[in-house]
């Protein structure tokens, strides 16, 4: 039965996060400030998550499925002024995870898993001259005796200086296009590798975001990601493909990210224009209101909309039911409202929400990227339009 | 508990309105908007299907259904999706029906309620917009007072649809307490109906000016009795049932512009293969779900009475208002100066948008 409501306990776990979230805003500004500097693991006068967890427990089988459940958590974090420590710390769930450790569990062999599994690996794919178009990645590998030898140069690299290592896209054949580009694991220390430089950024500066160069890099040979050396002669090679479906599972994750900063933008334009006296009469027809109203009731509407593509897409992943286009369409909805609410927020607050007084201007800075990474919105609309088209990725550039 | 399923009985009345809409609505729609006026035919065929009478009590005898907001939505979406005018006649009378259910005293069900329950369609309406423009609800000009035990009525209905045969009229008024709804039978004293002079969208939907002048109803005819309304929900229901419509259309729309994209060379390849038009379509789909979902969590939340249910419907209303107008303007878009001959329905469904999204009604979940 369709429904939209969250069980009492649901409700009470997503006001913890809040409030919890809330007791690190005493740290916001000075890591907006110290941008090169980790966070502790628990800062000064943080609650902790272990306060939410029990309250997990109390769940019950028919409560909300787990991972619409747990966007709907992401999403309350932009009322929880938790938010403000960037990602990488924000929600710190037992030992630190990047997105490398993704890669690794869905593609790597046993032994690789073994092997790398304590480690915390970022992502390498994005190079200086290749975005969203991954299949292009100029940077190469290729076989010399019993090692791998890589060239190129990667940026953009989440968490690249805080982690021990990372899964590095190459190509082993560049005329075999996406079917040449296989997934490396390089450690920190390894010859060749060198960390470049740490990026000075817009917002998320407690998360980390590096530039690595590759000369000569020289790895192990079972350093290859999934051990698979051949490279398949048609179409896309089958570990390309998994990592586009993962895809699946990130984008509702990254979409929340957006969702929540402008969640937060809003929830504080809301509290804070209410103390002056401002506040939408839901009670009123539309040409009864006026236009701070009109726009109030639109960011809401349009924040809204946003979070329920989130769940939507959560809840077919939830169900185990395909949910390609609906990741597409939610990563679109949180890229757009991460830019234009806090923006809209910030106009109907006047001057004073650039101070850094207040965190508004913040959610601003903090949520551009989620319109960016993981896909631009441009490309989610491209995925989306090659879907109901009916057009393959050749017929629609 | 989120839950995106529609229950098994749901999603059945909604694959075979679908049909319904496609195979009967649809294909007619334009015939119909020109001749501008509902067959017969199409009401007959639409009472059939006996969605009016589904959630009348047994005891009335109606269906016993399940008195669900989510259904109806889910049944004006569907029909939406064929032809909104065609969609709004046939749902129109279950205004006046599911008010009587939600707010209606004993008698009053006992006295309207089994008149809707034969083979036979039977008219009635809610009375709601008035000539002032800007007009809100929380500010009615047609006024309801006191008189002995009775009430005397005073005003002018716009765009009631059906005002030409419905049999009694819903008349939201403004009384000492707020808005008031009143039963008033069409032959009530001081009761006048004189036709439109037309409207841009619903076209063919018969709309009617009715006029009260000091019409005096036994004080019976107050919705609810002592106990009254909550016009608030009613209004509300009415609005969200326009969206759901608006909903479907829009997702008509989209989909006409799809193939014809894929069909219409310009420059040496499809439109669709070039991005201004496939981002735009992206852009309709995207909103086509996003709408769907505000619609469906605002008619989940008035069926269960949530106290988060008014806020929804405003927040629904208002994107469905933003997005849907833009979505049948951008697919006239798409076909240029096609759309814009009325040969081909994009025209109409930029009036029927437009008409939905500014009317609270003429249907409601």
């Amino acid at each position: 039965m369709a429904d939209f409501r969250f069980s009492e306990i649901d409700q009470q776990i997503l006001a913890k996060v809040v409030e919890v979230g809330n007791s690190t805003q005493a740290h916001t500004r000075y890591y907006e400030d110290h941008e090169h500097e980790t966070p502790p693991a628990r800062l000064d006068g943080e609650r902790g998550f272990e306060e939410v967890f029990p309250l997990f427990g109390q769940r019950k089988p028919d409560d909300t499925p787990l991972m619409t459940f747990m966007m709907a958590v992401s999403i309350a974090r932009g009322s929880a002024r938790g938010v403000v420590r960037g990602l990488g710390l924000a929600m710190p769930m037992g030992k630190a995870s990047g997105l490398g450790n993704a890669a690794l569990q869905s593609a790597g062999t046993p032994e690789q898993k073994a092997k790398w599994g304590d480690l915390f690996l970022a992502m390498s794919i994005t190079e200086p001259n290749v975005g969203s178009d991954t299949k292009a990645i100029q940077a190469t590998a290729y076989l010399d005796g019993d090692e791998w030898v890589i060239n190129g140069d990667k940026i953009f690299v989440t968490d690249g200086v805080k982690c021990d290592g990372a899964i590095v896209w190459a190509t082993i054949d560049k005329s075999a296009g996406r079917a040449g580009i296989k997934s490396f694991l390089v450690l920190k220390g390894a010859p060749g590798f060198e960390l470049v430089r740490q990026e000075k950024k817009l917002g998320i500066r407690a998360s980390d975001t590096a530039a690595y160069s590759f000369r000569d890099c020289r790895v192990p040979r079972d350093a290859l990601l999934g051990g698979d050396e051949t490279v398949p002669k048609e179409g896309g090679s089958a570990g390309y493909k998994g990592v586009m479906k993962t895809f699946n599972m990130t984008r509702p994750a990254v979409a929340s990210g957006g969702v929540s900063k402008a969640r937060g933008a809003l929830d504080f334009a809301t509290e804070a224009l209410a103390k002056e006296g401002v506040e939408v009469d839901w009670s009123k027809s539309f040409n009864q209101r006026s236009a701070v109203e009109q726009k109030l009731i639109e960011m809401e509407a349009d924040t809204e909309a946003a979070a329920l593509t989130v769940l939507r897409a959560a809840w077919l992943s939830d169900k185990r039911r395909p949910n390609n286009l609906e990741s597409s369409v939610c990563k679109a909805k949180g890229g757009e409202v991460c830019r234009t609410i806090p923006q809209g927020a910030m106009e109907v607050l006047g001057g004073m929400s650039v101070s850094h007084d207040h965190l508004v201007e913040k959610y601003l800075r903090d949520g551009r990227i989620s319109d960016i990474y993981e896909g631009t919105g441009q490309i989610q609309r491209l995925i989306i339009a090659r879907e109901i088209l009916g057009y393959s990725s050749e017929e629609l550039t | 508990m989120i839950d995106f399923d529609l229950t098994e009985e749901q999603a059945m009345i909604r694959e075979s309105l679908q049909g319904f809409a496609a195979e009967v609505l649809a294909p007619q729609a334009r015939a119909v908007d020109e001749a501008g006026a509902i067959p017969d035919e199409v009401i007959q065929q639409g009472w059939a299907l006996g969605l009016i009478a589904a959630a009348i009590p047994e005891a009335y005898g109606g269906g016993g259904g399940e008195r669900s907001c989510m259904t109806n939505a889910v049944i004006l979406e569907a029909l939406g999706g064929g032809c909104a005018s065609q969609g709004a006649a046939i749902m129109a009378p279950g205004q006046f029906v599911n008010a009587l259910i939600d707010f209606g005293t004993e008698e009053q069900k006992a006295e309207h309620l089994p008149r809707f329950t034969g083979s036979e369609p039977v008219f009635a309406s809610l009375a709601l917009q008035e000539s002032q423009f800007g007009f809100a609800a929380e500010a009615l000009r047609t006024t309801a007072r006191r008189s002995g035990n009775g009430w005397v009525l005073d005003g002018e209905k716009r765009l009631v649809p059906f005002g030409d045969r419905a049999e009694h009229f819903l008349v939201l008024a403004g009384d000492a307490e707020g808005a008031s709804a009143f039963v008033v039978p069409r032959d009530a004293k001081g009761l006048t109906v004189t036709p439109e002079s037309g409207s841009m969208g619903l076209k063919p939907l018969p709309q009617a000016k009715v006029t009260l002048e000091s019409v005096e109803l036994p004080g019976s005819a107050r919705l609810g009795g002592d106990a009254g309304i909550d016009a608030q929900k009613l209004l509300n229901q009415a609005r969200i049932g326009a969206c759901a419509m608006a909903v479907g259309l829009s997702r008509q729309a989209t989909d006409f512009a799809i193939p014809y994209a894929k069909e219409r060379v310009a420059f040496g390849e499809p439109i669709g293969k070039k991005q201004s038009i496939a981002f735009m379509l992206a852009d309709m789909h995207i909103e086509c779900e996003s709408m769907r979902w505000m619609v469906w969590k605002a008619a989940s939340l008035l069926e269960h009475d949530d106290p988060g249910a008014a806020k929804a419907c405003v927040l629904a209303q208002d994107y469905v208002r933003r997005k849907s107008i833009k979505i049948a303007d951008d697919a006239l878009q798409i076909f240029g100066g096609h759309g814009f001959i009325r040969d081909l329905p994009l025209e109409m469904w930029l009036r029927n948008a437009r008409t939905l999204t500014v009317l609270d009604g003429p249907v409601s979940v």
